[in-house]
């Protein structure tokens, strides 16, 4: 039981070492290093060996300098007398053995005795690998992105692997895919169309759905259950199946090529999930407030505005923010409407710059960073408003 | 007086809620009515726009006759398939123009010219002249003329008002076009794409419930593909999977994992052998599905994660004092409290997943058998500009998501009795 415990510890912790000195090849070929093998047979020799040492010295030497030792052993022959690599990778293969060492330190001979260890070492490594592969898959393409958008085409077709940014360059060259994006392709134009249209479609969502939510969560009236069901429904309801009658319909009304256009069909598809959300957080104010100001004789229009309103702006700044990233990441839409340069949002701007296949890629790359950072900034800022928001609603999508 | 209270109520609700509803059921339900109607009509991109009788109006001086002016007005019906019907004419003149040549299809009075032209074939065209002098004597301003515009106005059938209808959009769609492929490739997009994005839901919640340093953080960065913009995502991806010069393949060729560049948006099958048994994957759609799964993986982890914190702590200690192991706690606890949600997640998914259109728009355009049936009304209704086409793919679409949740409520509800 315990020779097998022991090998199977050893071969988890050995994997998951080789994984991470893996992403860490991956990233140092991407900053141009020359690294044309993963070598895994000797990083396993070496994991498997040190995860065996580890237990077999125990308690033995304190652990910090149990790890510094290994640490040093490892980058000493992998990188300095098998792959003879610049110093700051092995600085990193260090910082990662380091991590790697401690994160083992709590596994000892008697700890493998107990009853599920593999189990539970398997359950431990496999939440650590998880989270080091899921950052690195999300946030590469945002890397990527970012950096693609700082390169020359030379550069990027002479070697594609080679990420590093010179940061000693002229700020001009620097910013050059940005500086032609808003000088040659009126980005700065399409910046504003974007924002004009989605706070528009917020302000007009939230005019529309505060009277109506409240009428859903406190008023008693006929078609109340009705409303309230087909809300639901109707937010379900596929967008592709809007496309055709309504280009049909804007292009006879002359609607098309239009912010007005846009407007109103942005706010007709996110006023279900904005009445919704609203209805749902209206019904937790206490009525004994509201009943108090119908006794002072408060009009609904009153009600609304100086009892409803302030005591619920966290749910409505989330269902603001929210409809704001609905509207400025729409794309069907915007495809279908717009076909004048000059009414462009945001996204079809960089769809309709992509459809030139001369472009090149670090212009798309700039124009996608300019897009994507205002939402993620948002993001990161409210997340709490919306994460509430996306598990009350869930953004259409 | 709790009658009238009552009433009151009520109106005021009515007015609360009628401009949301009036303009959610002009925009969403009544284009879904408006489809059903299209769908049965031969129509095409070109006859949508209503045709128009138009005028340009250019003068003339007359040479030697200061007094005397020539209008030519071009006129023409703006449809090269309509006619248009009883089409008439206005123009306003000064106050001192008489007229020279009175055609007989007008009349002139009070300074303004009056002309009936009666029907106007489709691509017709008419060079219309008149002749003015003014009757004291006076000189023409030219500039003048021209900025007063004539006004026309006729009738003509609008191609989508019109009740000849025909079911040859339908017979289309479901009997040609390689609708089997056309049903077969969207079902593999939607349910691996969905059940794809659960499990990684699953796996990604049941990691950031554990407790770890910079977990919030962790878990701000697990919704970033989900709240992106798609435009910026899609290309960013295509620009990874580039065959040429894309970082994937220049990567798997640096570490010598592969000898040619792979294709993973272009090609459509990739053959495969696993344990000796050779068989084709569909590589274009296997690509794509795998970018849906990362865009809507986090939308899963956020529900189930908001499940996960919500179970009692207590179900995990008695089990520990049983001695259940992690995977044993994990199928025999967890798994049971997050059905419900998963079952949720499912419906909401599939049929999104279903209508998805730009993430495969984007990243192939549906070439390389990746053409979905939402991709479909896009390429019937304006690639091949037949808008009625594209309708009856709509309608298509309509009819399978309803039979869809009608089936799936019903299995649910057996389930819910059965419980």
């Amino acid at each position: 039981m315990r020779t097998k415990n022991t090998i199977l510890f050893s071969l988890i912790s050995t994997f998951f070492l080789i994984f991470l000195i893996s992403i860490w090849k991956i990233l140092a070929t991407l900053q141009g290093l020359s690294i044309n093998s993963f070598n895994i047979e000797i990083i396993f020799i070496f994991g498997f060996l040190i995860s065996l040492a580890h237990l077999v010295i125990g308690d033995r030497i304190k652990s910090i300098y149990k790890s510094i030792i290994f640490s040093l052993i490892f980058v000493f022959c992998d990188g300095y007398l098998i792959q003879k690599l610049p110093i700051w990778y092995n600085v990193g293969v260090f910082l990662i053995l380091y991590f790697f060492t401690n994160k083992i330190g709590k596994y000892t001979f008697i700890g493998l005795k107990e009853e599920h260890s593999t189990q539970v070492i398997l359950f431990d490594f496999l939440t650590l690998f998880g989270i080091l592969f899921f950052s690195f898959v999300i946030l590469f393409p945002f890397y990527m992105m970012l950096v693609t958008s700082f390169k020359t085409q030379i550069a990027l077709l002479v070697n594609p692997l080679d990420f590093s940014i010179n940061f000693g360059q002229d700020i001009k060259d620097l910013f050059k895919s940005y500086f032609v994006i808003f000088k040659s392709y009126k980005f700065g134009k399409y910046i504003v169309i974007s924002t004009i249209v989605s706070v528009g479609t917020v302000i007009i969502t939230l005019l529309f759905a505060i009277p109506a939510a409240y009428a859903v969560a406190r008023l008693n009236f006929f078609g109340k259950t009705f409303l309230s069901t087909s809300i639901l429904i109707i937010y379900m309801f596929p967008a592709i199946v809007l496309v055709i009658p309504l280009y049909t319909i804007f292009s006879q009304l002359g609607l098309r090529n239009s912010i007005e256009g846009l407007l109103i069909v942005y706010t007709a598809t996110t006023l279900p999930v904005a009445i919704y959300m609203l209805q749902g957080y209206f019904k937790s104010i206490p009525k004994e407030l509201e009943e108090a100001a119908i006794l002072d004789k408060l009009s609904w229009f009153g009600i609304i505005t100086k009892i409803i309103i302030p005591l619920s702006i966290p749910a409505i700044s989330s269902v603001a923010l929210y409809v704001f990233m609905i509207a400025w990441n729409e794309f069907l839409f915007s495809l279908m409407f717009l076909d004048n340069p000059n009414s462009f949002t945001l996204s079809r701007a960089i769809q309709y710059l992509s459809g030139d296949a001369e472009t090149p890629r670090q212009y798309l790359m700039a124009g996608s960073v300019v897009v994507t950072l205002p939402v993620l900034f948002i993001f990161v800022y409210f997340e709490k408003y919306l994460v509430s928001g996306l598990t009350a609603g869930s953004v259409k999508g | 007086m709790n009658d009238t209270l009552a009433n009151t109520e009520k109106k005021t609700a009515y007015i609360l809620t009628l401009p949301a509803v009036l303009l959610v059921f002009s925009i969403i339900l009544f284009p879904i009515f408006a489809n059903i109607w299209i769908s049965f009509k031969e129509v095409e991109l070109k006859d949508i726009r209503i045709p128009e009788p138009r005028a340009k109006k250019i003068v003339k001086s007359i040479s030697d006759e200061p007094t005397k002016i020539k209008i030519l007005y071009k006129l023409r019906n703006s449809s090269l398939i309509q006619e248009i019907r009883d089409v008439s004419f206005q123009d306003n003149f000064p106050k001192n123009f008489e007229i020279e040549n009175l055609d007989p299809r007008c009349s002139y009075k009070k300074y303004n010219l009056k002309c009936e032209f009666g029907n106007w074939p489709a691509k017709y065209r008419e060079n219309f002249q008149v002749i003015f002098a003014t009757n004291d004597g006076s000189n023409i301003d030219k500039k003048n003329l021209k900025s007063i515009k004539p006004k026309l106005d006729g009738k003509s059938d609008n191609i989508l008002l019109n009740t000849n209808f025909t079911l040859k959009n339908f017979k289309k769609v479901l009997f040609e076009n390689e609708f089997i492929d056309l049903l077969l490739t969207t079902f593999y997009y939607t349910f691996f794409g969905t059940v794809g994005s659960i499990v990684f839901g699953i796996l990604t919640a049941q990691m950031v419930n554990q407790k770890f340093y910079g977990r919030t953080l962790m878990r701000s960065v697990l919704l970033f593909p989900y709240v992106a913009p798609v435009v910026a995502l899609a290309y960013t991806w295509e620009l990874l999977l580039d065959p040429n010069s894309g970082t994937l393949n220049s990567l798997l060729l640096n570490y010598q994992i592969i000898e040619t560049p792979i294709n993973l948006l272009g090609q459509k099958y990739i053959e495969i052998s696993i344990l000796g048994f050779d068989f084709k994957l569909r590589l274009a759609l296997t690509t794509v599905i795998m970018f849906e799964i990362w865009r809507y993986f986090p939308l899963a982890f956020l529900f189930i994660l908001a499940r996960l914190q919500a179970i009692p702590k207590e179900l995990y200690e008695a089990a520990d004092v049983d001695g259940a192991s992690p995977f044993q706690k994990f199928f025999n606890i967890t798994l049971p409290q997050i059905t419900a949600v998963i079952s949720i997640l499912f419906m909401i998914r599939f049929i999104w997943n279903f209508n998805k259109f730009e993430d495969v728009f984007l990243l192939t355009g549906g070439a390389s058998g990746t053409r979905t049936l939402p991709i479909n009304v896009y390429q019937q209704g304006f690639a091949i500009s037949d808008i009625g086409m594209g309708s009856a793919v709509s309608i298509v679409i309509v009819v399978l998501l309803l039979m869809f949740m009608f089936f799936y409520f019903k299995l649910l509800g057996k389930r819910v009795d059965e419980n």
